[in-house]
């Protein structure tokens, strides 16, 4: 799992020790970053975590203090925006109000002094990239908040960039049209073969979309992964608590080196934590990892604990346990409606929490709990 | 193993290139918006900091020229007599403020919130008096209430018109409705849901009036109020047609440099005027930021509703009463101009439309003067309205250069805080000097028109801000993503969308250019007198009818303008309905 292999080709885009400060407040404390060509790089984090300020700083629109910006081998850390190459689509969408949307299409190709003919062509080809080859003529205050977009993506794709920056871009949208376009940017840039950066706040958008998450917090980088290994294998206690649902509890390093010892009893993990015996540590348990049993079956790395409350949520249910010899936090665990029916679990039942030792996550310092 | 490889390779950062501080190159495109603030910033200065530099240095000048520190002032105070300028000037305005605030509140609150009948035509008299120089009023209520007034005559009264009465009548008058907008405004924007939430408590009419409607238009008021006290702080119109004896600080300098060619005591004067409109400008900046904070994006704003009969029945004959009474002043106007001499023979004459100033008859008669005060409101329209949205724009639209941002915002909007009066003065002695480069524009039509737009700048100036921080900050970005110049993004898609607040600019110019005087009786051609300043020269030479007559014209041109201007708006409302109406 040791990644740290040299990239076969140069990165389409390096980030370089960039650091950013708006008066007192320091918003990129020196974050690095390479980016390989094609690739669709999501910059997840909560707000203000300098997420946003590092797109605006790879499109021109910031000014970075220190650190280059190397896009295609050419170090563009000094040139104006008009002279970077790059796509770019806002959570607004920012449409101008008083042209069409082929004339929005057509804006950057002007620029470019394409023949008329040529412009047209190719603001029906890109409408149609966008699968709404019939609303060229419409204002975008006649258009839906999904046509919307769409139509800032063909705008952004027009001019044929090297590079696409999206800022938070179905942040506006509902849940259903959000998770239609989702699929159909992920698509679309597969298709192009773009390289991609898309800044959110929504773990589960990154995850669905992302070839690999840069997850940000405090203007740094916590960790870059693939959305498996930022989800199995969260590097810090704020990644695991930012990305889906992770159960956090303080906790000391056993004896031995692959052990942990939580309300009195020792965990098994599967790797070695190398920390110094009885060293506070976090322990991290997803909620769908905890296997529930009624009968002490499995010795090693079992808890009890009592139901406390069952919380129906469809296809599974949510509960809080009390463990034993734990006051001052639940366990949160997700067992599938069946399961709960065979075990037939309800509020006050006894319970056996088993905990499968690869997916026991330790964390040193175990006195910022998460939570 | 994935191929996709781990990111965070450490690269060594010990390279000096990356501890260097990132400045983003100047292209052309930056040199010229650079090139634009300085052209900005050198219009600001050369109109506007420097002229009243150096009306400030001349307030420190004895008549000779010499450097007398503060012996003019010290002279102002030194006795009851020379000083009753600036105690009649904060008598008058104080009084004005409380009277004009109190009846504006009431006429907007029946505006706002009663269910009476006839609410458009309450409102269209009651912005009358935006279309006629302040003076106007004053004229009337002479004909009403002066020596040989109707109604003196009809009622054997003295009305003492002339001097503090007559003033603070006109002032009234003139600012009321200004009073009126804000006020509406502000109670248009009330929350709902609080009446709602104090009804379900069992609160009673009289006690929300007291806890919710006065306090939630509480920076309304304060806004009104400042305002009007500085509308009447800084009027020379109606001081100088019914002031008699009593004289306030505008008139005084009036009096001080065109009566007594004393220069310096009228620089001292203007001064002095500054400081009362300073305090009242900074502390209106401060409600409005604080009024702006409380105004949320999610209000549930307060509709009208019935109020009980006796109190409906009761603002009502309040706001009519004094429809009536703005009506019959303009009757008055209609009536003093059409026939032959006011108050003994009423015998229809058209003979007033044919003015004479400085012994002079022209062929056109009013007409003459008319043309000349649309001459200059068109310029002063166009230019201010250019001038004005671009150093908006620039201030608004620009990402770096904080500093000179800043810079240029408060020199923008401090001319609110200065009086027409003090600006003419300025202009006065900074253009006429003899080794000024600048002085071939003096007595010329355009620098009437440059003290005009300076006049009037603040205004239109946070209106085209308001306009400009509405639209998407990402369209600017947008432009340039697409490799368009700022300009081609500023005429292709900022001026479009900005063209109903760039109307809104170009009237409010054009209306106030129809009407002001204050700055021009210092900058004025002879035999090219606006329309406004003639009524004034008219009025001084005794010829009263005539001044009415004029006025007359100027509340129709006004009017017509007005008219022309919302015809326009409602074409460009209709060609834009595409792109705002979903």
């Amino acid at each position: 799992m040791h990644a740290s292999q040299t990239p076969s080709k140069e990165p389409y885009l390096r980030l370089i020790d960039i650091t950013k400060t708006f008066g007192s407040l320091v918003a990129l404390k020196g974050v690095t970053l390479d980016i390989a060509e094609g690739e669709f790089v999501c910059f997840l984090g909560p707000s203000g975590c300098g997420k946003t300020t590092l797109l605006r700083i790879i499109a021109g629109l910031e000014q970075q203090n220190t650190g280059r910006v190397i896009q295609a081998g050419k170090d563009i850390s000094d040139l104006p925006v008009r002279e970077r190459d790059f796509g770019i689509v806002f959570q607004s969408y920012a449409l101008f109000p008083n042209m069409t949307a082929a004339k929005n299409i057509a804006y950057g190709l002007e620029n470019m002094k394409l023949p008329r003919a040529e412009i047209k062509r190719r603001v029906q080809e890109l409408l149609e990239l966008v699968g709404l080859p019939d609303v060229g003529h419409k204002y975008p205050s006649q258009l839906s908040g999904g046509q919307q977009q769409r139509i800032a993506l063909a705008r952004a794709l027009a001019t044929n960039p090297g590079l696409l920056l999206l800022d938070e871009p179905l942040s506006a949208l509902d849940a259903k049209v959000r998770a239609a376009l989702r699929l159909e940017i992920k698509e679309l840039q597969r298709r192009l073969g773009i390289t991609t950066i898309f800044v959110t706040h929504d773990q589960e958008e990154a995850l669905v979309m992302a070839d690999r998450i840069v997850v940000m917090s405090n203007g740094v980088i916590e960790q870059v992964g693939t959305p498996t290994e930022i989800y199995i294998s969260p590097a810090t206690p704020f990644v695991a608590d930012f990305v889906g649902v992770m159960n956090f509890f303080p906790g000391q390093a056993a004896e031995k080196p692959d052990q942990v010892v939580m309300a009195q009893t020792p965990l098994q993990c599967a790797k070695p934590h190398h920390l110094q015996p009885g060293r506070e540590v976090i322990i991290a348990i997803r909620p769908e990892d905890v296997r529930l049993e009624i009968s002490h079956r499995t010795a090693t790395n079992t808890l009890s604990g009592t139901v406390r409350e069952a919380l129906f949520m469809g296809s599974f249910y949510r509960l809080l346990i009390r463990l034993q010899g734990i006051q001052e936090r639940d366990l949160t665990a997700e067992v599938s409606s069946n399961r709960m029916r065979d075990l037939g679990l309800r509020p006050q039942s006894k319970v056996e929490v088993h905990i499968p030792p690869d997916l026991v996550r330790v964390y040193p310092n175990g006195r910022e709990l998460p939570q | 193993m994935t191929t996709i490889t781990q990111a965070t390779r450490p690269i060594t950062v010990e390279k000096e290139i990356y501890r260097r501080r990132v400045r983003q190159r100047v292209g052309a495109e930056g040199l010229l918006r650079r090139a634009l603030f300085v052209l900005l910033a050198a219009w600001l200065y050369v109109f506007l900091i420097h002229p009243l530099a150096v009306n400030l240095l001349r307030s420190m000048q004895d008549k000779q020229g010499n450097f007398v520190g503060l012996a003019n002032y010290i002279n102002y105070f030194a006795s009851p007599t020379t000083s009753a300028s600036l105690r009649h000037s904060l008598n008058i305005a104080g009084l004005s403020t409380v009277i004009t605030v109190v009846l504006a509140f009431l006429y907007a609150y029946t505006l706002t919130r009663t269910t009476i009948r006839g609410k458009a035509l309450l409102r269209a008299i009651a912005m009358g008096p935006i279309f006629v120089p302040s003076l106007v009023q004053a004229l009337a209520f002479i004909y009403m209430f002066g020596n040989n007034g109707i109604f003196t005559r009809a009622l054997h009264l003295n009305f003492q018109l002339y001097g503090p009465v007559g003033i603070v009548l006109s002032e009234v008058f003139y600012a009321f409705p200004h009073a009126l907008i804000i006020l509406m405004t502000a109670l248009a924007l009330a929350d709902a849901r609080l009446y709602e939430a104090a009804e379900a408590l069992g609160a009673s009419k009289t006690r929300i009036f007291f806890t919710i409607t006065l306090p939630a238009v509480r920076y309304g008021l304060m806004s009104a109020a400042f305002v009007v006290f500085t509308l009447a702080i800084t009027d020379f119109g109606a001081p100088k047609v019914v002031g008699g004896d009593y004289d306030v600080l505008a008139t005084d300098i009036y009096n001080k440099v065109v009566g007594q060619q004393n220069f310096s005591m009228g620089a001292t004067i203007s001064t002095l005027l500054l400081i009362p409109t300073g305090i009242a400008f900074v502390l209106d900046r401060i409600v409005q930021r604080k009024q702006v904070a409380m105004v949320t994006a999610d209000i549930t704003p307060m509709g009208p509703k019935p109020h009980r009969p006796l109190v409906q029945g009761t603002l009502l004959a309040i706001c009519i009463l004094m429809a009536l009474f703005i009506i019959s002043v303009y009757l008055v106007v209609l009536i003093g101009s059409v026939t032959r001499f006011w108050p003994y023979d009423f015998t229809l004459t058209l003979k007033h439309f044919k003015p004479e100033v400085a012994g002079a008859h022209h062929g056109l008669g009013g007409f003459a003067f008319i043309l000349t005060s649309l001459e200059m409101a068109f310029w002063t329209s166009l230019v201010g309205t250019i001038v004005v949205f671009i150093s908006a724009y620039l201030i608004e639209k620009t990402r770096e250069l904080a500093l000179p941002r800043a810079i240029l915002y408060l020199l923008s909007i401090t001319p609110l805080a200065v009086p027409g009066m003090v600006l003419g003065l300025s202009y006065l002695f900074f253009f006429n000097a003899l080794n000024n480069p600048l002085n071939f524009l003096y007595g010329t039509m355009a620098i009437m028109v440059i003290s005009t737009i300076f006049h009037y700048y603040t205004v239109p100036f946070l209106t085209a801000m308001t306009a400009l921080k509405q639209m998407d900050p990402e369209f600017e970005s947008i432009g340039e993503s697409l490799n368009a110049p700022f300009y081609k993004t500023f005429f292709r898609v900022t001026v479009p969308v900005a063209l109903p607040a760039l109307i809104d600019i170009a009237m409010y110019f054009f209306l106030n250019a129809m009407v002001t005087i204050s700055a021009l009786v210092f900058l004025f051609v002879p035999g090219k007198e606006v329309a406004s300043l003639a009524v004034m020269l008219l009025d001084d030479a005794g010829n009263s009818s005539q001044a009415m007559a004029l006025s007359l014209l100027i509340l129709v041109t006004g009017l017509t303008v007005r008219t022309l201007f919302y015809f326009i708006t409602r074409g460009v409302r209709a060609r834009t309905q595409a792109w705002t109406v979903r």
